[in-house]
């Protein structure tokens, strides 16, 4: 089996989808010839041309409402937003216009929104966002956020198939850094609104996605050795719907709950999280649920900063041996 | 000039190409749109009008007249109107008992209760209703005339932009990657010299909407919104050359809206004597009918049977729908998600 990337799945997904629905259609900023910002559609102008792959001026709220427009009409776009940074320009487009679309006037609108989020590689307060959160409270739509390269190829083609809109969430720190074996010719398709169980462990559980799945997984590794502490890690791969049946699992296992997220604590998913497991699963505590997040502060450039601003496996082990502890 | 000394008993030849009985599908619209108006205030001052109410009083013509000009029938070309086109919704075939309902948030409207006045569509019929987001739907409109050329389908988009819906990014945007892409799109710029309370001046620095749009190289053309046989004219050949591969086209419209933003404004921001002038000398309809009767295209019978024709089909779609019931509570609730997976998950309180 060959490996692959965590973007080069992102790629092939993309690709088998467009091979195999001719309704799939991208457009973004540079996604023509140029392949992208960071190239995960390169090749693609010369395999299905310029009509399916649309290079679009800088103007992410045309490029969402237009999206939305051809979906009314039976298409499936696939949206870029050049950095997910970008994402705010399009805000009023998504909330407004496409989340609430079904609901107010039975419009179907299957578009996926995706680009890539998130830290750690020194890209500044505005390459560096997770805008999850400012999502996660609209009605309507989906968000989902691969941490693995199976997930990322397995979401976007579930993205791409599912008749609801979609916010594919995508980490640039993991683009080239994870790899893993994927079968040539099989239909990956990860169901959106399954979480994952990364890890198995008895002691306390770590509810995670995105980038800081591999820090919360690096931790387990070491409580393991450094504490004999059994860590059970648990990728929610989907965060809107959330899959509240594994979380409350994996919570009434361990009776202790760590959440960590790459973005902002205030107003963040932790928080969400954190009060369904109080009204799902309060009786099935021992500990106080704890958060290990962002520093809330917009996220700075210069490698100082950014390490300390971003949760760190470090901040997780010691908030882990704490909650074991407790 | 010299046709004025030829002597003839027949009248001048209809403008566009226009049939006789088309002018007078014209008319129907006009009075329809007026009339049906005009029964929505008297049921917002009865209070069965459950939100806002927004009339288009003066600016018929444009709404018909660019209407008109679309090919009509299922999956043609597709418009999306404002609040204030609800006569480019009636000629695309949505129905006055449909906007009855919706404006008293019936359970049985288009929308069942879920968003209110003309906010609401027929994709097969070919309108997509707006949403208050003033700019949102050039985008979305671009999208679907991307569409359309993408798939090699001769269809034309149409859609209205008011002078203040002109300020908002989202406008410049959509029409232009619209441009960029060449999409089969017609964009109707409303001057009706009011966006809520604002005068033009401090809307924009330049005298035309049809000056604005030059620039994103758009063919633009500047129409005395109120003569519709000007603004059908107009549309008539935007659409033509759009369909042709030409690109987007957008007609200014010069207009005046007679009401205030919606019923409750009592427009004391505007001079009594400008709505008094407007109302005497700038009526759409009238200007219209006086045409009619002028170059003998339609007979005084034509028009009051139309009249009472139109009168009568409001009177029962009124009493059809005015005491159905509102839509049950209940009802709020499905409909987020297509997946019904997904609509598993929301969070609803305990029924």
């Amino acid at each position: 089996m060959p490996e692959v990337t965590y973007l080069e799945a992102l790629r092939q997904g993309l690709w088998e989808e467009m091979e195999r629905d001719e309704r799939v259609f991208i457009l973004g900023e540079d996604v023509g010839l140029y392949g992208g910002a960071f190239k995960v559609t390169e090749g693609f102008t010369k395999r299905f041309g310029e009509q399916r792959v649309i290079d679009t001026p800088i103007s992410e709220a045309a490029i969402v409402g237009a999206a939305a427009g051809a979906a009314h009409m039976g298409m499936r776009p696939v949206a870029e937003m050049q950095f997910i940074d970008f994402i705010s320009c399009a805000y009023d487009m998504l909330t407004n216009y496409v989340a609430t679309a079904r609901y107010r006037a039975g419009l179907a609108t299957p578009i996926v929104v995706r680009g890539p989020c998130g830290g750690y590689v020194r890209g500044g307060p505005f390459h560096s966002q997770n805008p999850e959160a400012a999502f996660l409270h609209t009605p309507g739509l989906k968000i989902v956020y691969p941490a693995t390269a199976r997930d990322a190829k397995g979401l976007i083609k579930a993205s791409i198939r599912d008749d609801d809109p979609v916010l594919y969430l995508e980490h640039k720190w993991l683009y080239r850094r994870i790899k893993e074996q994927l079968p040539e010719g099989e239909d990956i398709v990860t169901p959106i609104g399954e979480a994952r169980l990364a890890r198995e462990g008895k002691d306390l559980s770590i509810v995670t996605y995105g980038a800081t799945l591999w820090k919360s997984l690096e931790a387990a590794e070491r409580l393991e050795q450094e504490n004999g502490v059994a860590a059970e890690v648990l990728d929610l791969r989907t965060l809107l719907p959330m899959d509240d049946a594994a979380i409350m699992r994996t919570v009434k296992k361990t009776n202790k709950v760590l959440i960590v997220h790459e973005d902002t604590r205030t107003g963040g998913v932790a928080g969400e999280i954190a009060a369904r497991i109080n009204e799902q699963a309060f009786e099935w505590l021992d500990a106080p649920i704890m958060r290990v997040t962002a520093h809330d502060v917009p996220l700075p450039y210069a490698p100082t900063l950014e390490d300390f601003v971003l949760p760190q496996t470090e901040d997780i082990v010691k908030a882990a041996r704490w909650l074991a502890a407790y | 000039m010299a046709s004025r000394t030829v002597p003839t008993t027949q009248p001048p030849a209809i403008p566009a190409g226009l049939a006789r009985e088309q002018l007078l599908e014209i008319y129907r619209y006009l009075r329809l749109t007026r009339t049906l108006e005009e029964r929505l205030t008297a049921l917002y001052r009865q209070s069965k009008v459950i939100g806002g109410l927004f009339r288009s009083l003066g600016q018929e013509g444009e709404a018909v007249g660019a209407a008109y000009a679309l090919e009509r029938g299922r999956n043609r070309d597709v418009l999306s109107p404002l609040t204030r086109n609800l006569g480019a919704m009636l000629v695309m075939g949505a129905q006055p008992i449909e906007i009855l309902r919706q404006y008293m948030a019936k359970a049985g409207g288009p929308t069942q209760g879920r968003d209110m006045n003309i906010h609401f569509n027929d994709l097969e019929l070919g309108y997509l209703g707006q949403i208050s987001h003033l700019g949102d739907m050039i985008p979305v409109m671009a999208g679907i005339t991307l569409t359309f050329r993408m798939r090699g389908e001769p269809r034309v988009g149409l859609v209205y932009i008011g002078d203040g819906g002109m300020s908002a990014g989202a406008f410049h945007e959509g029409i232009n990657f619209a441009a960029v892409q060449r999409c089969p799109l017609v964009v109707i710029g409303e001057y009706n010299h009011w966006a809520y309370s604002t005068p033009p001046r401090k809307q924009f620095a330049v005298e035309h909407l049809a000056d604005r749009v030059k620039g994103y190289g758009v063919a633009a053309v500047t129409v005395d919104g109120n003569d519709v046989l000007a603004v059908y004219e107009a549309t008539q050949h935007a659409v033509a050359r759009a369909r042709a591969g030409q690109g987007v086209h957008f007609i200014e419209v010069k207009t005046y809206r007679r009401k205030g933003h919606a019923e409750h404004d009592d427009q004391h921001y505007v001079a009594a004597d400008e709505l008094d002038r407007w109302a005497k000398e700038n009526d759409p309809i009238d200007r219209f009918v006086k045409q009619l009767r002028q170059h003998d295209w339609a007979d005084e019978r034509d028009l009051t049977d139309i009249d009472a024709g139109v009168r009568a089909e409001i009177d029962q779609a009124t009493d059809a729908c005015v005491n159905e019931p509102l839509p049950p509570p209940e009802s709020a609730l499905p409909g987020v998600y297509a997946s019904p997976a997904a609509a598993a998950r929301l969070w609803f309180r305990s029924l």
